[in-house]
């Protein structure tokens, strides 16, 4: 990999006639980061809304071998923006201009800068949907979105973003602008390269354009609070509510720790006693989720919870909601350093994995709590720890692979929602093995042979290790 | 070096700059972030530079200069942040370092560059000096830089300038408040009021009809002598032991009187206000008293709900829209009770603007020292409160409401558009003049 020379910069300048290049410090230093680990300086941020600007950069960084960072709003909590081996990072959250809803195709088109809430309002507005919801989508870009298929709460029952994309447009590492799919639900011809692009984390090209799918907006909706003395009788009760023929369109869980988090933070009344809690959204024609709202307390009863509750007016829903998108910011004060990991396991492995989460946090003596979207799997183990304290951070490494373990062991995932990116790489061969990451290698190597596009990002570098001690 | 380090560390407020996960949830609140579209220019942006710095990352504070002096300050972040990082208390700190580095002081060098580099030199700046309302708002600061000690650091030239500015209102008629002024009816609530330097230099009128409007609610209001400058704009440029004594001096005055709340009716000096216990922080002998300060300090809105709200007579015709005062809404967190009291008005027409919690740009003195950058802020502000054709603005700050007044002749909405302060608003229905 070459740094950029002042030869580079001028031709970078020469070409960026319509945005902004730029190189001071302070600016250097405000593309170094992301929501992740890790402080890597970019030799250049470029920001421009035109595709043919950003195609011959492209190719010049293509022809010069110098590393190429897509970048929307850096929301990103695995690293997929950080510029760790320098050179140009593009600043695409300034391709803000496009976004149609077409609902006779019931598709919206956007540039890749749209913040993803500007799409679910354009949509509503309409009386569509556009499913995926990750709980940052008023920051996070479209573009980001897609880079690292995102998920969110809904995930449970409309699944996430690589389900609604059906086509792309991209410039590959050799800075080509092609199309991928089309704006048909129905598309076999050739391989399937949106699906490809979608997640693969910037590393094969640069979104520039996509086509989503959206649905009709479901007209009601209805939560159910559930609290339990046990964790793993609140897990055995999302397991058995997928068994009793319904499918909520959330299921949040939260267990005691952040219970009392929340309840030290702002008190809302929970029981800091209960080990967990599970909040239910059901959605769908007004009278189907008044019955199946009446359904689930019934389930969640016989599986022993100690308390069911309906909340009956929007107010009283939303302060339900309110105590769950506490526990972020409740947990944050406790330590300030927040290890967020997104292991998934099978549903019917969620309470098992609640189990071994318990025997991680005792083992390594860490401060684990855990939340998130349980009804998909989706577990948000967040490990609370100061990096001030090395000693602290080794046990935070070892508790956080022994998770991932336990994932894989499961037959899960390392990552369900926020990307491999740095921190996850060195794990990729015990979830794909050796020949099922070689294949990922060899895709790579194909479409982007010069190794330009997010270097440094999914693959593990030999005997890399997850160190979180600075 | 390393100690130097960690001088510049305690200096800045590092530790501070830790709660920040850098999740970005400030970004979509950030005017800056929005007119200037890069990172550095926003709060996660800022809080990171800060953070290079104090580990020895970035080894020229200079870095530090532009971004945090292009900050508006208003705090729009902490209201969006998850993790409560205290942005406001990292920027004062920023700013404090640098100035003290500065050879000559901020309040002189801002002020000479920009009255002389940037409000002369522009002609943008200067369409607006035959225009009488400009020249009375610059007077107007003038007089706030005068009688809050700026003045006496100001270049020689602009004398010059005053010269030029309608003459000043004589001490007589801006001293006459009265002393105390007792409650109508039954008493509910003895209230100091807090006069300010701008409300007193440039709205004294707003400043007499305040203390009406709370005597008719139920309190007997008392002027204090001796009181002060909030010491908001010294704070905000960096100048904080400027500040501070102007601080103790307020303390010292209000703790004369045994009063059940300090009423002010601009949003900026009274987040000033209530923060002097923070302010104070570090000072063992003072923040106790700064504390018993700031819990009683109220703004006007607030006094008016707890009495019982107003009496209208007759209703209003107009279609009123509010421009929040930033420092009410993110830290006094006073937002329901302005909008109570207008919509407590009978027939009352009001539509809230979108980004209605946006700043105008007003943002203490950043609207001169930064003027491109702040009307690029009024700009957008004034395309939303086009879209809801207002006939009246209604401000809680007096920089608000130089900036909205500023904005509807921009605009040329004179004819069809008024701004006015929430407190005029309340005594004009009211029937108090």
């Amino acid at each position: 990999m070459k740094t950029i020379t002042s030869a580079h910069l001028t031709e970078i300048i020469s070409t960026v006639k319509t945005g902004r290049v730029l190189t001071d410090e302070s600016d250097r230093f405000s593309y170094s980061f992301d929501g992740s680990f890790g402080t890597y300086l970019p030799d250049v941020v470029i920001q421009t809304k035109s595709v043919e600007e950003l195609a011959a950069l492209v190719k010049l960084a293509n022809r010069e071998k110098i590393p190429v960072y897509p970048r929307g709003q850096a929301t990103s909590l695995s690293g997929g923006p950080l510029p760790v081996l320098g050179g140009m990072v593009l600043d695409l959250s300034v391709m803000d201009d496009l976004l149609e809803i077409h609902e006779e195709d019931l598709v919206a088109v956007v540039s890749p800068g749209i913040l993803t809430a500007n799409i679910h309002n354009a949509a509503e507005k309409k009386g569509l949907m556009y499913p995926p919801d990750p709980s940052s989508s008023h920051v996070s870009t479209i573009g980001g979105n897609l880079a690292e298929n995102s998920g969110g709460p809904r995930g449970l029952k409309y699944g996430v973003t690589k389900d609604y994309v059906i086509g792309l447009e991209i410039i590959t590492p050799q800075g080509e602008l092609i199309r991928t799919g089309g704006r048909t639900v129905k598309n076999v011809t050739g391989y399937d390269l949106t699906k490809l692009i979608v997640g693969s984390e910037g590393t094969l090209g640069i979104i520039t354009k996509a086509i989503l799918r959206l649905i009709p907006k479901p007209p009601a909706s209805k939560t159910v609070m559930a609290i339990f003395n046990s964790l793993e009788d609140a897990g055995r009760a999302i397991s058995k509510i997928f068994c009793s023929g319904i499918l909520p369109s959330k299921m949040e869980l939260m267990d005691q720790a952040s219970i009392v988090a929340v309840e030290n933070y702002q008190p809302s009344g929970l029981p800091r006693d209960a080990e967990a809690l599970i909040l239910i959204e059901l959605d769908g024609h007004p009278s189907a989720v008044i019955d199946e709202a009446e359904q689930v307390s019934e389930v969640c009863k016989e599986v022993g919870a100690r308390k069911v509750r309906v909340p009956k007016t929007k107010a009283e829903t939303e302060e339900v909601w309110k105590a769950r998108k506490l526990v972020s910011p409740a947990i944050a004060r406790i330590k300030p350093t927040k290890i967020s990991e997104d292991a998934t396991v099978p549903r019917s492995k969620i309470p098992e994995m609640c189990r071994r989460l318990q025997e991680i946090k005792k083992k390594y003596n860490v401060h684990l709590v855990v939340f998130g979207h349980a009804g998909d799997g989706n577990l948000h183990p967040n490990i609370i720890a100061d990096k001030s304290d090395k000693e602290e951070m080794k046990r935070v490494e070892q508790a956080v692979s022994e998770i991932f373990e336990a994932a894989v062991q499961l037959g899960g995932t390392l990552s369900g929602e926020h990307g491999i990116g740095t921190m996850k790489a060195p794990f990729m061969e015990m979830e794909l093995g050796a020949e099922g990451l070689d294949m990922m290698r060899k895709i790579k190597q194909a479409w982007d042979p010069n190794n330009i596009m997010n270097p440094g990002k999914i693959f593990p570098e030999p005997g890399q290790r997850l160190v979180l001690s600075e | 070096m390393k100690q130097d380090l960690e001088q510049l560390k305690e200096e800045l407020k590092y530790e501070k700059t830790n709660s920040c996960v850098q999740c970005g949830y400030c970004l979509p609140v950030c005017p800056t972030y929005a007119t200037m579209g890069k990172e550095t220019h926003s709060p996660r942006g800022r809080i990171n530079l800060v953070k290079m710095v104090g580990e020895g990352r970035i080894t020229d504070l200079s870095v530090l200069e532009e971004p945090m002096e292009l900050c508006l300050g208003c705090r729009a972040c902490e209201t969006a942040c998850p993790t409560g990082v205290e942005y406001g208390g990292i920027l004062e700190a920023a700013r404090a370092a640098i100035t003290r580095r500065k050879k000559s002081p901020t309040p002189v060098r801002i002020l000479r560059n920009t009255v002389f580099k940037e409000v002369f030199p522009s002609r943008k700046a200067m369409n607006f000096i035959g225009n009488s309302m400009w020249l009375y708002e610059k007077s107007g600061i003038q007089k706030l830089a005068r009688k809050s000690g700026l003045m006496k650091k100001l270049p020689s030239h602009l004398g010059e300038f005053e010269a030029i500015t309608p003459s000043a209102v004589s001490p007589r008629e801006r001293t006459s408040l009265l002393r105390v002024t007792p409650a109508k009816g039954d008493k509910k609530y003895t209230v100091a009021f807090f006069v300010g330097c701008v409300m007193d230099a440039m709205f004294r009128k707003i400043n007499h009809l305040s203390v009406k409007l709370l005597s008719e609610a139920g309190c007997d209001v008392i002027v204090i002598e001796n009181q002060t400058c909030c010491g908001a704009l010294h704070a905000h440029s960096g100048e904080l032991e400027e500040s501070k004594s102007l601080a103790k001096r307020n303390i010292e005055a209000f703790e004369k009187e045994e009063v059940d709340f300090i009423v002010n009716n601009a949003g900026g000096c009274g987040a000033m206000l209530f923060e002097y216990d923070h302010l104070l922080a570090d000072e063992p002998m003072w923040v106790e008293r700064a504390k018993l300060f700031s819990d009683k300090t109220k703004d006007i809105s607030q006094i008016l709900v707890l009495c019982g709200g107003i009496k209208a007579k007759g209703c209003s015709q107009q279609r009123i829209t509010y421009q929040r005062s930033c420092h009410m809404t993110n830290v006094l967190k006073v937002t329901e009770d302005p909008l109570q009291l207008i919509q407590s008005v009978p027939n009352v027409e009001f539509i809230e603007m979108n980004d209605a919690n946006m700043c105008c740009g007003s943002a203490g003195i950043y609207n001169i020292v930064n003027y491109d950058a702040s009307m690029e802020i009024l700009d957008q502000k004034m395309e939303n409160v086009r879209d809801t054709n207002s006939t009246t603005i209604i401000t809680t700050n007096p920089g608000c409401l130089i900036q909205m007044k500023l904005g509807i002749d921009r605009e040329n909405l004179k004819e069809s558009m008024r701004a006015i302060h929430l407190v005029e608003y309340l005594a004009e229905v009211t029937g108090i003049s």
